[in-house]
């Protein structure tokens, strides 16, 4: 068959497809090669997890110790030293838990009007603006700031307006506000922007202002969205310590007014707890006086401060899940 | 705020209203930029003595906070913004390839089911408080991962940034990157994890249908696919690294040199650390010279953020 | 909020009809109202919360024995600002007076000496807790807050051993002593000595088998009164092996700082072979270092702080009236003393242009110095308690205090 006709191409080269052949060997490597990487990026989770449960771990198993309901009732005022207090407690965190309450409803009550309201800007009113680009690049660029940034700015803010040495639990709650802004901003424009269209137009179309429309329909249909992007904010800020520390301050009593006077926090009281480290007992004290307290009282706060975060994190699903099942319908 | 258009009933009224409600709106967008301007402004003004007050005062304030290591702001701050530099970057590699890892199992190996629990877990390391996350790298990790430091020092000691002896107790920056890069995998995670899901069905089928296996596909059309989701993912994870301050006051045995041995301790200490353990000592001088010094932190981080989002930007356009 | 973004646009679909749009606006008209009345719930439930926080004090310890004193009750809020070392002492030391006044509410801010005497000095506390005794330029600036142109003074309130602890394995624990004298212990935190099998260290501690394993010191890495007397007892006794310069900051890059007294006890206990400085109320389980003095090794106590102080001159050149200040021998052969000490002052006053605080600096000194002051500080802080020779002087400059 060679022998009779000279075609053009036999001058081609020669391609041994058997090369490209798949080996079995090379595809028991490929095959090794899937598994391996498959193995790294499951262990790549083990990894992570590690950590986790360690951390819980070790904070649950120490802080039971502690979290009872005396430690929940009393403040650290007339506390001396590993003694107990008359009520059989070693001092508690109710002031740091009404301090944290009091800080983040100050810093909510600042941010979420003005977050919303931006939202509101940058979905409704912006047109692809110059300016709105801008806002929206610093938004994010701002959810970026060092939350010990943020507590400069406040003790700078109050330095200057209210006198040097000014310390507050409002400060707190303005230096709060600035990291607050910009997730809430962020969480409310998503929201705002999946609201359908037609509900605008429809609403337009009655004869419906754009104010009434965005009120009525537009964030009343978003809602639920935007709660549950106000109560993630929240559980993100309630942990900060950075900032509180030189804006709230600290103290061991109650201090109810969040516009005078020092304020403790929760994550405050866990840092200046593991500060302490122990206490010193008299050898007259007897086997009721605890050395070891203040770090008890440590790992005991930062149970609670993870209780109050998971409980925040687990309303803000449920709204978000609960009032979904509704609006799908 | 829902509540306040009640009254407005005649047509003219709704036109107020209108009118008031979008100046509040476009009020609030300004006031984003105004915010920002403003804490810059408020840091520089407080900072101001530093650069325009009396130098020798300045000089005087520097030695005693570093007791005679820095005589100007510069050799103050270098150090210190080395140390946060190194610090971030150093978790920001551990953290990176697990922080993948993770997106991928998530995205393209667990069941659905496992998946969605995944992801909750991963959102659980981003809702621990950094205090926390302080007190137990402060006392648990520290003593623990003594031995593991030890063997690295001991084999891989040839690294120069592996340079032993491992310090004991391992209160360094190698361990403090291992606790940040903890902290910010949720942040990595999450984005890319977003991203990966993105990658087109069609794209993936094809490199199946062509018989790679599934690392294969991913190589070929997932992580180009994701690539510069995952370059701004890191940067924002940097960015959360570069401010954080608990965990690293917490476990940091400081120091102020230009030294990158990971496992020494007392060699380097970050910009937010610093201002968080000398601000309760500071004269009103020395405020100044730390807010100083949050500037600079201020401005780093705005650079990376900002940097991050152009890539964000560009990719999504 | 990245990471619930997916679900957000899961929260709303997309293709909502019209028609439901209104019959849901009809609906959130309804639900409104529920929301108000449910939002004034938690308004109220707050409100109750803010009654219950009134009653979160513990009250004052009575199990202090409260003396009989017949002077009148002090009343009013005051506060102060200075060393964190004397912080476990100050807490008890007001807890104590607050059973003795009970309307007076005073308040201590551990900020450190520096600037506690600096918020002194601008009037901002009723006195200053500081650890090192004021500057000239300080006594002069003091014109300025007190009244009728004196000048402010000290006296010492606290006195505390500095405990030299170390950790290692079998050999350490509670109320365990290893020998060392002023030099050897100059080397070591200087970095020459870097192995606790060091023939300096063996010869002189023969009846302990020490492991060869690394020394790593930890120190202060914060400014500390701890520090600056750590080091004036290291300079005084061993001169030759010490090159630095006495000041709060540690000087050297020797071994791993450490902030607070507690991070040093804690950096000390986490890992083997190590040793640090610390206030000696905090030594806990640590071993710690008997310290050679003549030619005997002095293991710390109270009782051995007391007996340095007292065989210690007074310093003459400290200017100013009414000043009471320590010149602490490092260098006596006193039997039974412990050299490494910290004193701690108190700064205020002779006259107050406020008369309610001068009455309460003024008795406020008087209870911490009194006899039963101290004993509260030497059982919460493990302080070594005035010796009576000192507090009469003490009581003389107390007495200079005008409360008219």
């Amino acid at each position: 068959m060679s022998t009779v006709e000279q075609s053009p191409m036999d001058k081609a080269p020669v391609i041994d497809f058997d090369k490209f052949k798949p080996s079995r060997s090379h595809t028991a490597a490929r095959k090794r090669k899937d598994f391996a990487m498959g193995l790294l990026i499951g262990l790549a989770f083990i990894v992570a997890l590690i950590p986790l449960i360690s951390l819980l771990w070790t904070t649950i198993s120490n802080g039971m110790k502690r979290l009872n309901l005396n430690f929940l009732s009393y403040n650290m005022s007339g506390v001396i030293g590993g003694k107990p207090t008359p009520s059989g407690g070693y001092g508690g965190i109710l002031h740091a838990i009404i301090g944290t309450l009091e800080i983040t409803l100050g810093a909510m009550v600042i941010s979420v009007p003005i977050g919303l309201m931006c939202a509101v800007y940058l979905v409704e009113y912006s047109n692809r603006s110059g300016l709105a680009k801008s806002v929206s690049l610093l938004v994010d660029v701002m959810s970026g700031i060092p939350s010990i940034v943020a507590g400069l700015f406040a003790f700078s803010m109050f330095t200057i307006i209210a006198g040097p040495g000014t310390i507050n639990g409002f400060e707190g709650s303005v230096a709060l506000s600035l990291l607050m802004i910009p997730t809430v901003v962020k969480s409310s424009e998503e929201m705002l922007k999946v609201v359908p269209n037609d509900l605008r137009e429809a609403s337009y179309a009655l004869g419906v202002t754009k104010q009434r429309t965005i009120t009525k329909i537009v964030l009343r249909t978003a809602l639920p969205g935007i709660v549950s992007g106000v109560i993630l904010a929240i559980a993100r800020v309630i942990g900060e310590t950075a900032p509180l520390l030189m804006t709230a301050g600290y103290i061991a009593t109650t201090n109810m007014n969040l516009f005078s006077g020092q304020m403790t926090t929760l994550p405050v009281y866990a840092y200046q707890q593991y500060s302490t480290l122990s206490v010193t007992c008299p050898a007259s004290a007897g086997p009721s006086c605890v050395t070891s307290i203040p770090m008890e009282r440590a790992w005991a706060a930062a149970l609670m401060l993870i209780l109050i975060v998971l409980l925040l994190n687990l309303i803000g699903r449920i709204v978000a899940k609960v009032f979904a099942v509704k609006t799908e319908r | 705020m829902s509540s306040a258009s009640n009254s407005a009933t005649t047509a003219a009224g709704g036109k107020t209203a209108d009118k008031v409600f979008k100046g509040v709106a476009y009020a609030c967008g300004i006031l984003i930029l105004v915010t920002l301007a403003a804490v810059a402004l408020f840091l520089l003004f407080r900072a101001w003595p530093l650069i325009g007050g009396d130098q020798a005062q300045n000089v005087a304030a520097i030695e005693s906070f570093t007791g005679n290591k820095a005589h100007n702001f510069w050799q103050f701050v270098g150090p210190l913004m080395f140390g946060t530099v190194l610090v971030a970057a150093s978790a920001l590699i551990v953290s990176f390839f697990i922080s993948v890892g993770i997106a991928l199992f998530i995205s393209h190996y667990a069941p659905k089911r496992l998946a969605t629990a995944l992801s909750y877990v991963i959102d659980l390391l981003a809702a621990i408080p950094s205090v926390i996350y302080g007190l137990w790298g402060g006392i648990v990790l520290v003593p623990a991962v003594y031995p593991f430091w030890n063997w690295v020092a001991t084999y891989f000691g040839w690294i120069p940034i592996f340079a032993g002896p491992a310090a004991n107790p391992p209160r360094t920056v190698a361990t403090v990157a291992l606790v940040l890069a903890v902290m910010i995998l949720p942040i990595i995670t999450s984005l890319s994890r977003d991203i990966f899901l993105q990658t087109p069905r069609l794209q993936e089928e094809a490199a199946l249908a062509l018989g790679a296996t599934r690392w294969e596909m991913i190589k070929l059309a997932v992580l180009p696919f994701g690539r510069s989701g995952m370059v701004s993912a890191s940067m924002l994870g940097l960015g959360r690294a570069l401010g954080e301050t608990m965990a690293v006051l917490m476990i940091l045995s400081p120091g102020l040199t230009y030294s990158a041995h990971l496992l020494q301790a007392s060699k380097n200490q970050t910009i937010a650390a610093n201002i968080a353990s000398q601000y309760p000592e500071a004269n009103a001088l020395g405020v100044s010279i730390l807010i100083g010094t949050g500037l600079v932190l201020f401005l780093i981080t705005f650079l990376v953020n900002f940097i991050a989002r152009k890539i964000v930007e560009k990719a999504s356009v | 909020m990245l990471m619930v973004r997916s679900e957000f646009q899961l929260l709303i679909a997309r293709n909502q009809a019209v028609t439901a749009a209104i019959i849901r606006y009809e609906g959130m008209r309804i639900m409104r109202k529920s929301m108000l009345v449910r939002s004034m719930a938690v308004v109220s439930g707050l409100a109750m919360m803010a009654a219950l926080a009134a009653c979160g004090d513990n009250n004052a310890s009575s199990d202090s024995t409260a003396s009989t004193d017949t002077t009148e009750k002090i009343s009013g809020e005051f506060s102060g600002a200075g060393a964190s070392s004397q912080k476990s002492a100050v807490e008890a030391w007001i807890a104590g007076y607050q059973g003795n006044n009970p309307d007076a509410k005073i308040s201590y801010n551990p900020s450190g000496s520096g600037a506690g005497v600096a918020s002194f000095l601008t009037g901002a506390v009723a006195w200053a807790g500081s650890d090192a005794s004021l500057s000239d330029d300080e006594v002069s600036q003091s014109k300025s807050v007190c009244a009728s142109d004196a000048t402010a003074f000290e006296v010492p309130v606290y006195i505390s051993p500095i405990a030299i602890v170390f950790n290692l394995d079998g050999i350490s624990g509670k109320d365990k002593h290893l020998n060392l004298d002023g030099e050897t212990i100059a080397k070591i935190f200087d970095g020459k000595i870097t192995k606790w099998n060091d023939d300096a260290i063996k010869s002189q501690n023969s009846d302990v088998d020490l492991p060869d394993t690394d020394i790593t010191v930890v120190h202060r890495s914060d400014k500390s009164g701890t520090t600056k007397n750590f080091l004036k007892y290291v300079k005084d006794v061993a001169a030759d092996a010490w090159s630095y310069d006495v000041g709060e900051n540690w000087p050297n890059e020797v071994g791993q700082g450490a902030s607070g007294t507690d991070g040093v006890i804690n950096t000390v206990s986490q890992a083997d072979g190590t040793i640090g400085y610390a206030d000696a109320s905090k030594a806990g389980d640590l071993g710690t270092i008997a310290v050679k003095v003549g030619e005997e090794y002095v293991p710390y106590s109270a009782e051995a702080a007391a007996k340095v102080v007292d065989a210690s001159p007074l310093d003459d050149t400290a200017t100013g009236d009414n000043r009471i200040v320590v010149k602490l021998d490092h260098n006596t052969t006193a039997s039974g003393a412990y050299p490494v000490v910290l004193v701690s002052y108190d700064v205020v006053c002779p006259a107050y242009k406020d008369a309610a605080t001068a009455k309460f600096v003024k008795s406020w000194l008087t209870y911490v110095t009194s006899e039963e002051g101290q004993q509260v500080a030497a059982d919460n802080a493990g302080s070594a308690p005035l010796s009576d020779t000192m507090r009469s002087k003490v009581n003389e400059s107390i007495a200079a205090i005008k409360t008219e």
